[in-house]
């Protein structure tokens, strides 16, 4: 009797979560369906417009898009030179070794660091550096943001990336050494190839991160609704505007913040189930 | 001849990339420096004790110190009593779902339901921090007309919950099968045993899973910008609106007068979460199974 009340126990708390998820999903799709119904599905993802004159509101989320993809990829392009030594670091060459937990304490408290003081060192820290190079005018903007974004997703990606370098079987590298061939030898013809689609897989959860990376973004991005032309421009992110501009918004307006927050949630949810799939499928090899 | 340049060539790209790996990992380690740093030399003079223990001060008051030199009064107080109720009520939720849920998971590994359930709170665990502050928007605040600290432990839960489901579902994986069997083989209640057998094994490692799921809530601002809303006053009422340590760093980013408070507030959550951070490791690291 005990057992079954127990069990039924487990299956209610497991129960909450699919409510959740099915919850979040009902629950945007509802309040975006006006903004949906009123701009059209598709003329709403590819307009450009953002006028929140009464009478006159025009609601479109491209900009928003654009600015979403831009930092994400700038970002991820700058992370990687930097998050694959440091998982050759603590996961081939100084493996096991105290250097290498040191290594990764430093990056996991990276991780551990929140996105509003991110967003703080960002702002008064490195946005006088950016002007001071003239890589961008007023010092904030899409590249900035990128910057410390990507400092923000390389823990991330180096130790998810150290954990698959780790699993690739020693004899594997012991033959390569046998026949001759150098580390970077190794590192180039055995471990990339075997532990790829685990690295992959890590790059395309940080990239999930990125994607939804709000506090830093709107600290640092600028917060222009137009069409961001280059990477020195200002701009907003999804996450940006919804942090924006929710506060002050209802009607139109409101429904159409929820439609871009669905739309960001159903890319990050696209992106992270890819991900996980590929890591499961991974760690199985 | 040929080929002895050959193998230099070869040693020398070996050598290159040793030399970069260790350079570039050495980089990384920069970003966190400069942020402690700048973190701890702005802030450390404002952290005392009339910080910690009184309110913001109003803007008017806070221009009028400005204006005559002083330092700004007041301090986080307000902000520190909303983080710990809301994580609290959070917490006090959120932990025993999140186990139950976990050793759920683990126990019908095989049954497709887990599996749906497993994948779906992987896709909670990476929805961006701000849809949850939306979610939580429709599902609380319209509905109770008005932001409350109510609201923003809601949020917290939904971000905390995934990540102790998956430190539970983790470490009871691990456990030994033969652990359980054993158990059971003396006679004990299946509850009995996964409750007094199996949850006390994993202790440590659950433990950790807790700790780091209350550092990664305790820095969230966007959750909480359209929930909780943030206040002036100390307030211990959850059906308010009500502060919390980053919302104020947010605030304080935005107002001119406060400007000055911004690096205390941040030397405190950033203390806090890092401190959280480490001793997570620790635990871990002592507790290993």
């Amino acid at each position: 009797m005990q057992d079954k009340i127990f069990k039924a126990l487990l299956i209610v708390s497991a129960i909450v979560i699919p409510v959740i998820g099915g919850g979040i999903i009902y629950s945007l799709t509802l309040d975006a369906s006006g903004a949906f119904e009123h701009f059209g599905f598709w003329n709403f993802i590819f307009s450009d417009d953002w006028v929140t004159t009464a009478g006159k509101e025009k609601y479109g989320a491209l900009p928003f898009i654009t600015g979403t993809m831009l930092t994400t990829g700038l970002a991820l392009l700058i992370c990687i030179p930097f998050s694959l030594p440091v998982a050759l670091f603590t996961g081939e060459y100084f493996r096991g070794k105290k250097i290498a937990t040191a290594l990764a304490t430093v990056t996991d408290l990276l991780a551990g660091i929140p996105s509003i003081i991110y967003g703080l060192w960002g702002f008064y820290a490195l946005r006088p550096i950016f002007m001071f190079l003239n890589l961008s005018p007023q010092g904030s903007g899409i590249l900035t943001a990128a910057f410390v974004l990507a400092i923000m997703i390389v823990p991330y990606a180096a130790s998810l990336s150290s954990e698959f370098i780790k699993m690739v079987p020693a004899d594997l590298k012991e033959a390569a050494y046998g026949l001759g061939a150098t580390r970077a030898e190794v590192i180039r013809r055995v471990i990339f190839p075997t532990a790829g689609s685990g690295i992959f897989s890590a790059y395309i959860l940080a990239i999930g991160r990125a994607l939804g990376e709000t506090m830093t973004v709107t600290m640092l991005i600028g917060n222009t609704n137009q069409m961001p032309e280059t990477l020195r421009t200002t701009g907003n992110t999804m996450a940006s505007i919804i942090a924006n501009q929710f506060g002050e918004a209802d009607g139109l307006k409101l429904s159409s913040l929820i439609a871009i927050g669905l739309i960001l949630f159903l890319i990050t949810a696209i992106i992270n189930l890819i991900g996980k799939i590929m890591i499961r499928r991974a760690q199985h090899v | 001849m040929k080929k002895d340049s050959n193998v230099k060539a070869r040693i020398f790209k070996n050598n290159l990339l040793y030399v970069v790996v260790c350079v570039m990992s050495a980089l990384t380690a920069i970003p966190l420096l400069a942020i402690l740093g700048e973190v701890l030399v702005k802030g450390w003079q404002q952290l005392g004790w009339s910080f910690l223990t009184e309110a913001t001060p109003n803007a008017f008051k806070a221009m009028m110190a400005a204006q005559k030199g002083e330092p700004i009064p007041g301090g986080i107080a307000n902000g520190i009593v909303g983080t710990l109720m809301m994580l609290f009520t959070a917490a006090v939720v959120a932990i025993p779902v999140g186990i139950l849920c976990g050793i759920c998971l683990s126990e019908f590994r095989k049954n497709w339901f887990a599996k749906t359930v497993s994948y779906i709170t992987d896709l909670l665990q990476g929805t961006p921090s701000i849809i949850i502050g939306i979610i939580v928007y429709i599902w609380v605040v319209v509905p109770m007309k008005g932001y409350s600290g109510f609201a923003g432990s809601v949020a917290l839960f939904i971000m905390m919950l995934p990540l102790i489901i998956r430190s539970t579902e983790e470490t009871m994986k691990i456990l030994p099968e033969s652990l359980k069997e054993a158990g059971l083989a003396l006679g004990g209640n299946y509850w009995r045993v996964m409750l007094k057998v199996m949850l006390p094994a994993s202790f440590g490692s659950i433990f950790t899973g807790i700790l780091l799921a209350v550092s990664r809530v305790v820095g969230e601002t966007a959750p909480l910008m359209f929930t909780a809303l943030g206040g002036a006053v100390i307030s211990y009422d959850l059906g308010r609106p009500m502060s919390a340590v980053p919302l104020m760093i947010w605030e304080f980013f935005n107002d001119p007068n406060l400007q000055d408070l911004i690096w205390g507030a941040s030397l405190f959550l950033l203390t806090l979460v890092l401190c959280l951070n480490l001793l997570a490791k620790r635990i871990a690291k002592k507790w290993k199974i």
